[in-house]
C-alpha cells in the first residue's frame, strides 16, 4: 500500500518521474512549470532519483538532448510550457517522427503577447498536429497517474510516440491537493523497464533521421500518423490495467450526468470540476444539462466522443484558446469536424473562456448553458463568441 | 523487405523502419558515384612509391590497398575530382578524359 | 594548483596515444564511398579524417548541412557508425543527450560500461550562426563529447550564402561585391577562441592538407575527458570557385600563408601545431579561388596586415602560458602569503 499526501501538484508530478526511475532529465526553467524540474534537480542532487540532469541553456536545447538521450535508449523526461513550448516547435515533430517516447508534462499557459503567465490553453492547442499523444489531466491525482501512465504507453512497442500530459499552470500546477503516491514495487508491476526497440549503439549501428525525399515523404508521414491513430488501445488497455492495479479507472472520454441530457457542455482539463458543479446546480433546476470531459486530445477519440453526444440535442464546447480568424476554437472545430455528418448530431456552439488566467466561474457555465438552449430554439449555430468580454 | 534492399526509395509505408531509420550501416555503397566523372586517374606503376597519399586524401573512399603494396582506383566510386594526381609527389597519377 | 591539477589529467588521460604514423593509418573506412558529395570536396575528406581517427566505437550527432545531405539520403546511408540528425541549429544539444543518456544507462548498470566517443559534427553556419547557443551551453556544461566545426565558410547547401565564418572580402550569393561592397564586409568570427573561453579542456584548429596533425588532434580530443572543440578549414571547391584538384593545394596554402593557422589549445595553454618559418603572402593564397578575384589591392594589402597580426596575437598566446605559470607559482609561494 501507498501513503496519501498533500503536496503540490507539480511535485507530485516530479515524484511520479521518480517513481518511474527516469535515467534523464533535460529542462529549462519557466513559470509556471518550473516546479517540476526544480523537484527533480533536488531529488538527484539528495542521491534519491539516479538520473542524469542536464540543466540546458534553452527548451529548444531541453528537447534536443531529449531526442538524443531517448535515441541512446534512456528514459526520458521533461516539462515546459506556453513559450518555451513554442520555442520546441520545431523539435516537437521531429521527436514523433524519430519514434522517441520522450515524457513531457505541459503545464499549460497563454501566449505571449501580451506576455501572461497565466492558464490557457494557447500553448498546447498550437501544437496539436505535432505527432504526440497528448492527455490533459483534471486534478492531481490525475496528473501523478497520467504521468506514470505515459510512460507506459509511450513506450509500449505498438506506440513508441512522445506523450504530453497537459496539466492547468496554477489552477492545477500550484495546488495543494491530497495524492495518493503507490509503493515502488507497485509501479514496477506497472511500468516495466525501458527496453528500446532500436537506439544509437555501436556495435549495431543505424542511420536516425535521413533525408527523406519525396518518394518516401508522404509515406513516412502515413506511418506516423497510423502510429499516433493506432496507440489508442494501447492507451485505453493501458488504463485498465492502472485500474485494476491502483483502484482509479480513466477512460477517453468522460461523461457526467449526460442521460437524456438535452444539453451538453464540453470541457478539457481542470475546468471540468468547476463544470460538473456547474451541471450539478443547473441539474437542480431542473435544466437537462450534462458534461463531456476529453482526457485524450491526440489520438482523437472519435468513437467515443460520438457516443457520448448521442441524443443531445445541443452541444456547447468551451475552448481555452482562440483560432485567430478560424471558424471556432481549436477544440470546437474539431469537435465540430468529428460529429459532421452524422446523423442526428447535436448542434455544436462554440464558447471561449478563461483565457491568460481569467476565471471561469459556475455563473459562466451557466450563461453558456442558457445561451446554449436560447440558440437552438432560434435554431442558431453560431461560430464561437468570447465569454465575458467587454464590449465597451 | 528492408528500406535499403529497396532502391530509389519507391518503398510502402508498411515497409518503412520505425521513424524511418537506416538499419543497415554503409549502404550508399549500392549508389555509383563513378559515373558522374569526366575524366579518371590511371597511375604509372613504375613512377609510384607506393606513399598512400592518394588514398588518405581521397574525398570518395575510392581508393584501395592492392595486395602489392599500391593502391588502385574503384571506377564504381572516383567521381574524378583530380586531387590524387595533383597532390602525387612523383607525378604518378594522370588524369586521362573518359570517353 | 589546478593549472597543474589539469595538465596532470591531461598527461594521464593521452599516456596511451602515440599518435598516428603516415604508413600505419586505420584502412578501416567508416564513411562509405557513394556519398553525394560534390567532386573534391574537402569537408567530406575532412569527415573521413575524423572517423578514421576515432574509430567504430563512436556516435554522431550531426545538424542539417552538406554532410548530413550528401550521407543519408533515404533509403541510403554512408555511415558505418550511429549516426542521428536531428535539426540545424542543435548538433550540440542532441549530443549532450546522448552522452547524458549513456552516462545514465552505464552507471545504472543497463548498458555495458565502455568509452564511447558522442561527437557532434556541424559545418559553420551549424557551429557559429544558428548553432552557436546550444554549443555555448554544451561547452558549458561540461559534457564529455567533440564538437567538429567543418568549416567551409558559408551555407554551401543552400547556394553559398555568407555566414559569420566567410572570410573578409570572400564573394558569396548574399554578401555580392558591387559598387558599394566589397563583398564579405565582416571579419571571421573566432570560433575556436570563444570555445576557448569557455574553459574546455582541448580546442585545436585542423586542415585536411596537415592530415596526420588533424588525426591526432582529433584522437586526442576524443581521448581528453570533458569537452573538447575542433575547428576544420574545409575546403568547398564548388563555393569558392576553384578546380576540384585544388582542395588539397588551397588547404596547404591557407597554413603557409597564415590565413588558418594549425594550433591547439590544451587547457588553456596555446602551441602552434604546425610552423610556418616563412610564410607566403597571403594573395598566393586569394588567387586560387574566384571567390576573392574582384579584391582590389589596397583589401588584399588589409587581409595580409589582418593575418600578420593574428600571427603575432598566437605567438604572443603560445608565450603566455609560462608568463602565467611563474606569476601563478610567484602568487601562491609562502613568501607572498
Amino acid at each position: 500500500m501507498g501513503v496519501r499526501v498533500a503536496m503540490e501538484v507539480s511535485i507530485a508530478a516530479a515524484e511520479a518521474a521518480k517513481l518511474a526511475d527516469v535515467d534523464v532529465i533535460a529542462a529549462y526553467p519557466i513559470t509556471p512549470q518550473t516546479h517540476i524540474v526544480e523537484h527533480l534537480a533536488e531529488l538527484v542532487a539528495d542521491g534519491e532519483l539516479d538520473a542524469e540532469y542536464v540543466p540546458v541553456e534553452s527548451e529548444h536545447s531541453a528537447l534536443s538532448a531529449c531526442i538524443g538521450s531517448s535515441a541512446a535508449g534512456a528514459r526520458t523526461f521533461t516539462a515546459t510550457c506556453a513559450q518555451g513550448l513554442a520555442l520546441m516547435h520545431e523539435i516537437l515533430f521531429i521527436a514523433s517522427a524519430l519514434r522517441t517516447p520522450i515524457v513531457m508534462m505541459v503545464v499549460n499557459r497563454a501566449l505571449s503577447a501580451p506576455i501572461n503567465i497565466w492558464n490557457d490553453h494557447s500553448d498546447i492547442m498550437a501544437e496539436r498536429d505535432c505527432g504526440w499523444i497528448q492527455t490533459f489531466a483534471e486534478n492531481g491525482q490525475e496528473v501523478f497517474d497520467l504521468t506514470l501512465h505515459a510512460f507506459r504507453v509511450a513506450e509500449d512497442h505498438r506506440v513508441l510516440l512522445p506523450i504530453m500530459v497537459n496539466l492547468d499552470g496554477f489552477i492545477l500546477s500550484h495546488m495543494i491537493e491530497p495524492i495518493d503516491i503507490p509503493e515502488k514495487e507497485e509501479v514496477r508491476r506497472y511500468l516495466p523497464e525501458f527496453k528500446p526497440a532500436m537506439r544509437l549503439d555501436p556495435d549495431r549501428p543505424i542511420s536516425m533521421g535521413p533525408v527523406g525525399i519525396p518518394e518516401v515523404y508522404t509515406e513516412a508521414k502515413k506511418q506516423l500518423d497510423e502510429a499516433l491513430v493506432a496507440s489508442k488501445g494501447p492507451i485505453i488497455q493501458a488504463w485498465d490495467e492502472f485500474g485494476k492495479i491502483f483502484g482509479r479507472h480513466y477512460k477517453p472520454v468522460e461523461t457526467y450526468r449526460c442521460e437524456d441530457a438535452e444539453v451538453l457542455l464540453l470541457t478539457m482539463g481542470s475546468i471540468s470540476e468547476t463544470a460538473m458543479t456547474a451541471v450539478d446546480i443547473m441539474r437542480e433546476k431542473g435544466v437537462s444539462v450534462g458534461l463531456i470531459r476529453l482526457r485524450l486530445w491526440r489520438p482523437f477519440p472519435l468513437d467515443e466522443l460520438r457516443a457520448a453526444v448521442k441524443g443531445a440535442d445541443t452541444l456547447a464546447v468551451v475552448d481555452r484558446a482562440v483560432s485567430t480568424g478560424g471558424p471556432g476554437g481549436p477544440v470546437c472545430s474539431e469537435v465540430r469536424s468529428a460529429l459532421f455528418g452524422l446523423p442526428n448530431r447535436p448542434k455544436v456552439l462554440g464558447f471561449i473562456a478563461g483565457l491568460g488566467g481569467r476565471d471561469v466561474t459556475l455563473e459562466m457555465f451557466e450563461e453558456m448553458v442558457n445561451q446554449s438552449i436560447e440558440y437552438a430554439k432560434e435554431g442558431k449555430e453560431q461560430f464561437y463568441e468570447l465569454v465575458g468580454v467587454r464590449e465597451l | 523487405m528492408k528500406a535499403s534492399e529497396k532502391t530509389g526509395g519507391i518503398i510502402g509505408w508498411k515497409d518503412l523502419e520505425l521513424g524511418c531509420a537506416l538499419i543497415e550501416p554503409g549502404t550508399s555503397k549500392g549508389f555509383k558515384t563513378g559515373d558522374w566523372r569526366s575524366q579518371r586517374p590511371v597511375t604509372d606503376k613504375e613512377k609510384c612509391i607506393r606513399c598512400g597519399l592518394c588514398w588518405i586524401l581521397c574525398p570518395d573512399m575510392a581508393y584501395r590497398p592492392t595486395e602489392d603494396g599500391f593502391f588502385d582506383s574503384d571506377g564504381n566510386y572516383c567521381k574524378g575530382c583530380g586531387i590524387c594526381a595533383r597532390e602525387c609527389p612523383t607525378d604518378a597519377i594522370a588524369m586521362i578524359r573518359e570517353e | 594548483m589546478i593549472a597543474e591539477e589539469l595538465m596532470a589529467k591531461e598527461l594521464e588521460e593521452l599516456k596511451d596515444f602515440r599518435g598516428f604514423k603516415p604508413r600505419e593509418l586505420p584502412r578501416e573506412e567508416l564513411v562509405s564511398p557513394g556519398h553525394r558529395a560534390c567532386l573534391g570536396c574537402g569537408e567530406v575528406l575532412a569527415m573521413r579524417l575524423v572517423m578514421k581517427a576515432l574509430g567504430r566505437d563512436t556516435i554522431v550527432a550531426m545538424p542539417t548541412g552538406c554532410m548530413e545531405i550528401i550521407s543519408s539520403s533515404f533509403p541510403q546511408t554512408a555511415w558505418e557508425v550511429p549516426w542521428i540528425h536531428v535539426a540545424f541549429e542543435n548538433a550540440a544539444a542532441v549530443a549532450s543527450g546522448i552522452e547524458a543518456g549513456l552516462k545514465a544507462l552505464m552507471r545504472k548498470g543497463k548498458i555495458k560500461d565502455r568509452r564511447i566517443f558522442v561527437v557532434a559534427m556541424a559545418g559553420d553556419g551549424g557551429t557559429a550562426d544558428i548553432g552557436v547557443q546550444a554549443l555555448s551551453g554544451a561547452f558549458e556544461r561540461g559534457h564529455d563529447f567533440v564538437y567538429v566545426c567543418l568549416d567551409n565558410e558559408a551555407y554551401m547547401n543552400t547556394g553559398i550564402q555568407r555566414s559569420s565564418a566567410t572570410p573578409y572580402g570572400a564573394m558569396t550569393t548574399t554578401s555580392p561585391p558591387g559598387k558599394r561592397s566589397i563583398g564579405q564586409m565582416t571579419w571571421k568570427k573566432d570560433m575556436p577562441a570563444i570555445a576557448v573561453a569557455h574553459n574546455i579542456p582541448y580546442v585545436a584548429t585542423c586542415a585536411p592538407s596537415h592530415y596526420i596533425d588533424l588525426m591526432n588532434k582529433v584522437r586526442k580530443a576524443a581521448l581528453i575527458k570533458g569537452p573538447a572543440y575542433l575547428h576544420i578549414f574545409s575546403p568547398c571547391p564548388t563555393g569558392w570557385r576553384c578546380p576540384s584538384d585544388m582542395s588539397i593545394e588551397v588547404s596547404r596554402l591557407a597554413v603557409q600563408t597564415g590565413i588558418f593557422p594549425l594550433y591547439e589549445v590544451v587547457n588553456g595553454r596555446y602551441k602552434i601545431t604546425v610552423r610556418v618559418d616563412r610564410r607566403k603572402p597571403v594573395e598566393e593564397y586569394l588567387k586560387t579561388q574566384r571567390r576573392f578575384r574582384h579584391l582590389t589591392r589596397d583589401v588584399i594589402e588589409r587581409i595580409q596586415r589582418r593575418g600578420d597580426e593574428n600571427m603575432v596575437k598566437l605567438e604572443c598566446q603560445e608565450k603566455f602560458h609560462s608568463y602565467y605559470m611563474n606569476a601563478l607559482q610567484y602568487a601562491s609561494s609562502p613568501a607572498q602569503s
